[in-house]
């Protein structure tokens, strides 16, 4: 049951993923205008003959089908076209960024799943009726918060209260660890945060609903302590729509790295795309969008796989 | 039409966060419709002799790097931003409920195929779609208000599909069919009334995420360009003047959270009074 499951889902997966490499394939095609021009013209005098080389370069006069056979089957090979200032290929300089926006995205994941947990647990068990609109205001605000105000508010913070930190910019973690830690924490916090709050309102409204049920009263009557009760039976349960919702925040939190990178002067993936629209750089643009997309499709199905082994009542169909 | 909107209006006012989220949200719209009126200086008026001042009493808010007056560029900041995020969403639903209702109406391949290219949309990260979008249009206000319009366009074809199948399929939907009722009747006076309540609320909550996405646009400088105020890109110039006068980055700033916290703080306590099935603790 559960390889016909994996099997429809990885059916669904393909057509997502064609449909995504169509969507990008597309973009570079659908700028108004003629994008070679305004591709050269961002930092070079067009001539006719650059303008040629370049549509060479880029297939652009052949069909569009064998244009779009053309590169994806070169972007399956990993060659994702080259820089058309530098000449670097795309691939490489994408493998440079991503590893630091990943840092960023997964180490903002994990702080806010796990201090999520207790903060939700913490506040379900705290119920009256002011309880439940100071809750529902600061996760409201968590989550309306602009990341780019509470990083620029913090950085503020720091240098008004502890100016010898630096805040911005970013180390190799092999060339100074601690200054790459230090660096990150910031970052971090404004990232977590809209998620925190997010993830533990709905892990306090799931275990509110779990700790409802009847199994639930009947484990207390049987006379179990109130921890066994909340880690054995009703954590469990509750967890299963927070999985769901941590599979559609990933996104987000992609997204949101772009900006905090941003106000953190952080070279990854953010900082190479904005770099990439101000030179015109389309290929590397296309080549970003594209790899980030996938990263973030195979985490959902990551997710869905979890959901699944989490809760036995998913059927695999 | 009055009973619904006591249904609607008197939960709102006895909730304090939704009393607390509609208040929020008159004082935006009114500080958007009304900024010509309000603003004590030209938004865009520079006084190099008053610039980086803190909050005083010619200048309530302060001044920024060229001594334009704060408080009158975040007046104006918050009618650009409503214009983005008001035209962004009524794309959004257009064409989102557009899809979900047909799809569900007409069924079959068509569905399939639709439905289908919503997932491929949905597959993106939010804010890296639009900044697709816009890389390849160029950077501006009405580009961005396009982007995010289409980025939400899944989020309300989902939302409206699976209500419009329920209806579509009902008793009386059916007598309407046998009867003889065309089409265009059937989805305008049986379909559309009945997904009043959620088109509502989701449009409500959109605002605030399109507020929000259109502020990060222009902070990244693909949004509004200068010298139009817009809330995302005050907060970003304010940033280098930021250790000599902090006011133009936090008060900004300040503004678009007040904007976003009010249309969520409104449609948060509207899906729980509209509709209970939807309820969140």
């Amino acid at each position: 049951m559960m390889l016909s499951f994996l099997a429809k889902r990885s059916l669904d997966l393909l057509f997502v993923l064609f449909g995504v490499s169509v969507v990008v394939f597309l973009m570079i095609r659908l700028i108004p205008g003629d994008a070679v021009q305004i591709m050269l013209g961002a930092n070079t005098e067009i001539t006719p003959e650059g303008l040629a080389a370049l549509r060479e370069k880029l297939g652009l006069n052949k069909p569009i089908v064998v244009q779009y056979w053309d590169w994806l089957s070169a972007a399956l090979r990993g060659d994702l076209g080259q820089s058309i200032w530098t000449g670097k290929p795309t691939s490489e300089e994408i493998l440079q960024r991503l590893p630091i926006t990943l840092e960023l995205t997964i180490l903002s994941l994990i702080i806010a799943i796990g201090l999520a947990i207790p903060v939700g647990v913490l506040t379900a068990y705290w119920r009256n009726s002011s309880a439940e609109y100071i809750i529902r205001f600061f996760s409201i605000t968590g989550v309306t918060l602009p990341s780019f105000w509470l990083g620029t508010l913090l950085i503020f913070l720091v240098f008004k209260l502890a100016p010898g930190w630096q805040s911005l910019g970013y180390v190799p973690f092999n060339q100074d660890p601690w200054g790459h830690l230090s660096r990150l924490i910031l970052p971090v916090v404004t990232l977590s945060l809209p998620m925190l709050a997010g993830l533990s309102r709905v892990l306090r409204s799931s275990l509110l609903d779990v700790l409802n049920q009847d199994y639930i009263r009947t484990a207390r009557s049987k006379g179990l302590s109130e921890r066994v009760v909340l880690y054995k039976h009703a954590l469990r349960n509750a967890m299963i729509p927070l999985v769901t919702v941590i599979g559609i925040q990933v996104g987000y939190l992609f997204g949101g790295a772009i900006v905090v990178e941003q106000v953190f002067a952080i070279p990854g993936m953010g900082r190479l795309i904005l770099g990439a629209i101000n030179e015109r750089n389309y290929p590397l643009i296309q080549g970003a969008i594209l790899l980030v997309t996938m990263a973030f499709v195979l985490i959902n199905l990551l997710v869905d796989l979890i959901y699944a082994k989490l809760d036995p009542r998913v059927e695999y169909a | 039409m009055t009973l619904a909107w006591q249904r609607t209006l008197w939960p709102l006012l006895r909730n304090p966060l939704g009393l607390l989220g509609l208040l929020l949200t008159l004082l935006v719209l009114l500080s958007a419709l009304l900024a010509p009126l309000l603003a004590p200086y030209s938004p865009v008026e520079q006084n190099i002799l008053a610039r980086l001042s803190g909050p005083t009493s010619t200048h309530w808010l302060g001044t920024d790097q060229f001594g334009r007056d704060l408080l009158s560029r975040i007046l104006f900041g918050f009618r650009n931003s409503l214009m983005v995020a008001f035209s962004s969403v009524f794309i959004a639903v257009f064409l989102g409920t557009l899809f979900g209702v047909s799809a569900a109406y007409v069924g079959g391949w068509y569905d399939r195929v639709v439905m289908r290219l919503m997932d491929v949309l949905l597959a993106f990260p939010i804010i890296l779609l639009a900044i697709g979008i816009i890389a390849m249009l160029g950077p501006s206000q009405w580009n961005a208000a396009l982007a995010i319009g289409i980025v939400y366009i899944p989020t309300f074809a989902r939302l409206t599909r699976g209500p419009a199948l329920v209806v579509r399929n009902t008793d009386y939907v059916q007598a309407a069919v046998a009867i003889g009722a065309g089409n265009r009747r059937i989805i305008w006076r049986h379909i559309l009334p009945n997904l009043a309540s959620v088109i509502l609320v989701q449009t409500t909550l959109a605002l605030s995420t399109a507020i929000l996405v259109e502020s990060s646009l222009a902070f990244l400088g693909l949004g509004t360009q200068p010298p139009n105020p817009s809330l995302g890109q005050m907060l970003s110039e304010g940033r280098a003047y930021l250790t000599i006068s902090p006011w133009t980055s936090v008060f900004s700033g300040l503004a678009i959270l007040v904007a976003s916290l009010g249309f969520n703080l409104l449609g948060d306590t509207l899906r729980d009074t509209l509709d209970p099935r939807l309820r969140g603790h």
